[in-house]
């Protein structure tokens, strides 16, 4: 059985239904501003992108093979990612570009150290330690699972 | 039986109690605001030198309460009850600053909406001739609200455009059976109610609902219009959640007009990119005890209706998809 | 140095403007954590199907750096360790080719956090 809500109230109340209540808030509540978040999301998500063409360019001309580089700049990307939310301004990149600044792997290093920073207060093993996989975890789990059932589906078929 | 209670949720006071001094704390941002003048402190830091943003809050009330009492000329002693609330889990910020305190302490959670239930709650305590003198104060701390709500501090993300910011900051009032002072002399205690809206990121709509049926019920137990105050002031029900509860309670049959705004809408410039405007406890207890209790001491404000608003939902409710439960306070007070 | 930055910017962009599409369009419970998942899944499911190794051919890091380029590799490594070892690749490449994302995310993470402090 679901929670109780009461539905009949002793009067007086409001002169609205609850449906009819959900309607005038979505009518007044403010729509976010679609375009303009997804401009800024490609330019600084490209641009953060760029960044790491030319980290892996830099690798290649150093004699790396494509999955090297692509490794090595990922582990520089997060570097930066994980220091720019040390010093405080991620989370202020993040405002002005969203999923710009979320869904490439300096986003990731940002929900690594978000968490264990705010709750370093909390101790080193239940608060550092443990925080650091609060988002990552997710990402880990649902990442790693899905991969072991590609190469059980790959072995199978083979 | 002499019964002070009218109608469905109201109670009218007959020995009015009186506020006898009020002392608000404020962080940064909210000192940059239109009301930056009216607060009696202003921190330059958030932290404050403590060792995290739940200590720093706590310190923020048990300072605004000290400042309450200092200005109020009341000796520690003679204070009967403390009543404070606050966001945290088990009201942390206020336990631990009624620990500095050591008096006796009611601890009160009403989300947001706990200044007005505690000024309710106080003025009955006060009326009954259970208590002389009562201490009133709420606190609320962005960061820490950040933390145990929605994201850790530094996590980069968008805030939705009806989202608000909550309030860094305290505020605390000295209420006392005899002085002289702005009177409160009736209170409506609200209903939980529960219109089925989810937001989390839009708080204002799931309270304004609450809001406006105490208000419908406040104005009938009592036989009383809209103009009949000064004005009349939600907690924190923010641009959207204002304009909804406008639009209800002209629904409703309330004739409502510009009289009635929200501290939501006061706290914050529009280039402070705050989106929906102010939240917290915090919120409507600075503006009150700022803002508007100068203003009824110079005599601009004769009867104000202060409507607290709380949102009365947790991180686990959320999370377990349930829809938020509003609640609304209302308080009148007098000059 | 320059070569392929202008299809690493371009690609790079548009699968952030697919993340940000997915945030504002569906329903409000969607947060950074539903995002990065949905991208780590997606990458790995389009790389078993193959449709992510063109992207990386065209676009490099435009592709590899996003969330899903993780997916890709995650999914990548396990394929190719199950050509080489059969079963238990299954179990081992896709961790394999992404250790050295994974072991710098801990690291870094795990540093910074003791040395810096929320500013808020």
């Amino acid at each position: 059985m679901r929670i109780l809500v009461k539905k009949v109230l002793r009067p007086p109340t409001i002169g609205l239904s609850p449906m009819e209540y959900q309607a005038l808030s979505k009518q007044i509540s403010p729509k976010p501003t679609v375009v303009k978040n997804s401009i800024r999301a490609f330019f600084v998500g490209g641009l953060i992108c760029m960044i790491g063409q030319i980290i892996i360019n830099l690798f290649r001309l150093g004699g790396l093979t494509f999955p090297e580089a692509s490794a090595a700049t990922s582990a520089v990307l997060i570097f930066l990612g994980a220091l720019l939310t040390g010093l405080g301004v991620y989370d202020h990149i993040a405002r002005f570009a969203g999923a710009g600044s979320i869904v490439p792997i300096t986003g990731f290093a940002n929900s690594i150290v978000a968490p264990a920073l705010e709750f370093k207060r909390e101790g080193y093993v239940l608060g550092v330690g443990a925080r650091l996989f609060q988002i990552a975890g997710p990402v880990l789990v649902y990442g790693i699972v899905t991969s072991i059932i590609v190469g059980l589906i790959f072995f199978l078929l083979h | 039986m002499n019964s002070r209670k009218v109608g469905n949720q109201t109670v009218i006071y007959v020995n009015q109690p009186v506020i006898l001094s009020s002392y608000s704390i404020v962080g940064p941002m909210e000192g940059k605001g239109p009301l930056g003048k009216t607060f009696d402190l202003v921190w330059t830091d958030s932290l404050n030198g403590e060792k995290s943003w739940e200590l720093a809050e706590s310190k923020m009330l048990q300072n605004a309460m000290q400042g309450a009492l200092n200005k109020s000329g009341i000796p520690e002693a003679e204070i009967d009850y403390i009543l404070t609330g606050d966001l945290l889990n088990q009201i942390m910020a206020s336990n631990f600053a009624a620990r500095a305190l050591a008096l006796p302490f009611i601890g009160l959670y009403g989300a947001c909406s706990t200044m007005a239930l505690g000024i309710a709650v106080g003025s009955m305590f006060l009326d009954g001739g259970f208590a002389q003198n009562i201490l009133v104060g709420v606190s609320s701390h962005h960061d820490s609200a950040e933390r145990q709500f929605r994201l850790p501090t530094e996590h980069g993300s968008q805030r939705a455009m009806s989202a608000q910011w909550t309030v860094t900051g305290a505020g605390s009032l000295v209420l006392a059976r005899e002085g002289s002072g702005p009177r409160i002399t009736a209170a409506t205690i609200g209903r939980v109610l529960d219109y089925g809206g989810k937001d989390v990121n839009n708080m204002g709509a799931a309270m304004a609902p609450a809001v406006a049926d105490t208000m419908v019920n406040h104005f009938q137990d009592l036989n009383r219009k809209p103009k009949d105050y000064d004005l009349i002031i939600s907690g924190d029900l923010g641009t959207y959640g204002l304009a909804l509860a406008h639009k209800v309670l002209r629904q409703s049959g309330v004739d409502i007009g510009r009289e009635y705004t929200d501290c939501g809408t006061m706290i914050y410039n529009p280039d402070q990119d705050v989106h929906a405007g102010a939240s917290g406890c915090a919120c409507s207890a600075v503006v009150l005890a700022g803002d508007i209790i100068q203003r009824l001491k110079s005599g601009e404000l004769k009867r104000v209706l202060l409507v607290g608003s709380g949102s009365l939902h947790s991180p686990t409710s959320a999370l377990q998809g349930q829809s938020i439960p509003g609640i609304g306070h209302a308080v009148v007070i007098e000059a | 140095m320059f070569e392929m930055i202008i299809p690493a910017f371009i690609v790079g962009g548009l699968i952030c403007v697919i993340g940000q599409l997915f945030m504002d369009l569906t329903k409000v419970s969607v947060t950074p954590a539903h995002v990065l998942v949905t991208f780590v899944t997606g990458g790995a499911i389009l790389g078993a199907l193959g449709w992510y190794q063109p992207l990386v051919k065209i676009a490099g890091a435009g592709a590899t750096v996003p969330l899903s380029g993780f997916g890709y590799n995650l999914a990548k490594g396990a394929m190719e360790a199950v050509g080489k070892r059969g079963l238990i690749g299954a179990f081992s490449g896709g961790v394999e080719a992404t250790a050295v994302g994974i072991a710098a995310a801990v690291l870094f993470g795990y540093g910074v956090a003791i040395l810096f402090n929320p500013k808020g």
